[in-house]
């Protein structure tokens, strides 16, 4: 079997007696794309954490192409090929949208390539004609469209999306399903969601996280019509 | 709306820069000129402040230790070496390198930004209490006295490069001055039209989001907090050429705090503020100074809460947005900003 792109093996974090993400072993293929859910608190933002070098891993490994990167920094990662949209978008308000992409796309490309890249990548997520204006005063939607085009002009490999949709009218959230399936032709995506009707529109694959464990990983259909999957979600004990 | 070159703005500031540099010697005496020099080398001065401050997110309340090293440093290498070229620029590296040093502590060791200021209070205070004791004939580098408390009389001023025995007339001092402001100020533009510096601000902006891009933020502060102390290091060579003498005071508390209080007044985030700021406090200093009725501190503590009370963006980005204001008023409707894109 080919080295996965990603491949986490126990992978457990521990806030004091708090077991956030319990021995995850997780992979996911070149260009894959793979929706993660779970009730609030399963651990799906620990786990990106510890994934992206945010947060140290109690115990556990996690590999990129092969390559241990269970201790390293944060830029250090990113600087491999991944890329992530946080759940409460990070974005560098007080500049514009302009530059919060020019200052992804110019690590290692000379400012005209950059500049080119910019361009590109506003027109793909249509955010061309509020360029110039200051990420602090946009809506919620649209500064977290600024980070996914931030994030694509970073050009990882792989690119983790937090909930996209959250707080979006229904067209964002279909523009938004498009956008990613169109970057999964060349990139591979870890998407975190609670709206099921997203979820439809774009998965093939899912993993459902529930108290930091895996609970099930199958096709869309299955897990959404699994009964365990329907009762964490209303609320009930999983069994 | 595409927002409007910076370099209409950065040709109109050097080219006011440069007509007072050569309309202040025909209006003014020798007298007026060399007051002027202590005016520049604050300005210097607070355009370090500025830099790593309104720039890279790093409040610093101790930019005096870097300006008062600067000064010691040159007045002990020119009371050795005789000729001031190469304590020129060692009163530049010697901050710079000491500022790379502390900064590596601090920020590789990820301390959160309330202690970058108190450590660089700290360290401030610390070199002040370490000179101010050095009085007496035990205390020397070379064939530089250090004094203590009574600081370091008779440095010798710049002299022509190379040349120890032409050294610089006062006038000359201030024509160097004048053009090492000028100097400083538009090596600063272009380095926040770099690349760095727009990674410099990003992180200012948002840590988090940096990293996440594959930025080190630990190393571009170092490289801006060293900038930053070389900056203000020069200052300090300037500020004793300007008087020939050197005391710890520019260790003291005082002097930190008129630092920032240059910035706030002017205004944060801009490299003009800092500097008319530092000129306008220092002017009025010496305008109280000359009477007896008010005390200058206390004149400096009313300036500053009211400008944090009233101004707290500073002079320069509340006349920007004013001038701002009035262009797009004279501006017919149909050309100015879209609306507001709907979300």
């Amino acid at each position: 079997m080919s080295v996965p792109l990603l491949q986490t093996s126990g992978l457990t974090m521990r806030f004091g007696g708090v077991t956030a993400v319990d021995s995850v072993d997780f992979a996911l293929g070149e260009v894959e794309l793979r929706c993660l859910i779970g009730p609030n608190g399963a651990g799906k933002s620990t786990f990106f954490k510890m994934l992206t070098g945010q947060l140290m891993p109690t115990a556990g490994t996690i590999r990129f192409r092969g390559r241990d990167i269970t201790e390293a920094k944060t830029h250090e990662i990113a600087r491999l090929g991944v890329g992530i949209k946080t759940q409460v978008p990070n974005v560098f308000n007080g500049l514009s949208v302009y530059e919060n992409v020019f200052v992804a796309a110019t690590r290692g490309h000379p400012p005209h390539r950059a500049r080119t890249m910019v361009d590109q990548v506003l027109t793909r997520t249509g955010l061309t004609d509020i360029a110039f204006r200051t990420v602090g005063q946009l809506a919620h939607g649209q500064r977290q469209w600024v980070e996914i085009s931030a994030v694509l002009a970073q050009e990882p490999d792989l690119i983790l999306l937090d909930e996209p949709a959250a707080g979006m009218t229904y067209d964002e959230v279909v523009r938004t399903s498009e956008l990613i399936r169109e970057i999964n032709r060349a990139q591979a995506l870890i998407v975190v969601e609670h709206d099921m009707q997203f979820i439809r529109m774009i998965a093939k694959t899912v993993t459902v996280f529930n108290r930091g464990r895996i609970l099930v990983e199958d096709s869309v259909d299955a897990v959404l019509t699994n009964q365990t999957v329907r009762d964490i979600y209303l609320g009930k004990q999983a069994a | 709306m595409k927002p409007r070159s910076a370099w209409p703005s950065l040709c109109a500031v050097l080219a006011a820069m440069l007509l007072v540099m050569f309309g202040l010697p025909l209006v003014t005496g020798l007298f007026g000129l060399v007051q002027a020099t202590v005016f520049i080398a604050m300005a210097v001065l607070a355009l370090s402040q500025g830099f790593i401050w309104g720039f890279g997110g790093i409040m610093s309340f101790g930019q005096s230790a870097f300006f008062g090293l600067g000064g010691y440093t040159y007045a002990v290498a020119v009371m050795n070496m005789g000729d001031s070229t190469a304590p020129f620029f060692l009163a530049i590296l010697l901050p710079a390198a000491f500022a790379a040093l502390l900064g590596y502590f601090m920020f590789y060791g990820r301390i959160s930004d309330a202690y970058v200021g108190v450590i660089t209070l700290t360290v401030t205070v610390i070199l002040f209490n370490v000179v101010n004791s050095t009085a007496g004939d035990v205390y020397h580098i070379g064939n530089a006295p250090l004094g203590g408390f009574n600081g370091m009389p008779s440095v010798p001023p710049l002299n022509m490069p190379g040349d120890p025995s032409t050294p610089l007339e006062p006038q000359q001092i201030y024509y160097v001055c004048m053009a090492l402001l000028i100097l400083v100020y538009a090596l600063l533009r272009l380095i926040l039209a770099s690349k760095f510096g727009r990674v410099v601000v990003a992180i200012r902006e948002n840590e988090t989001r940096a990293m996440l891009l594959g930025y080190d933020p630990r190393l571009y502060k170092l490289l801006v907090f060293a900038i930053g102390g070389g900056i203000a290091g020069l200052a300090g060579c300037l500020f004793t050429n300007w008087g020939g003498f050197i005391s710890p005071t520019v260790f003291g508390l005082s002097q930190s705090a008129q630092i920032i209080i240059f910035v706030l007044v002017g205004g944060l985030g801009t490299l003009i503020g800092p500097i008319l700021g530092a000129v306008a406090i220092e002017y009025l200093i010496s305008v109280i100074g000359s009477q007896q009725t008010l005390n200058a501190d206390l004149i400096l503590g009313v300036v500053l809460v009211a400008f944090v009370l009233l101004v707290p963006q500073g002079v320069v980005p509340v006349l920007r947005n004013g001038v701002q204001r009035l262009l797009a008023l004279r501006r017919p409707a149909a050309l100015r900003a879209p609306k507001v894109a709907q979300p």
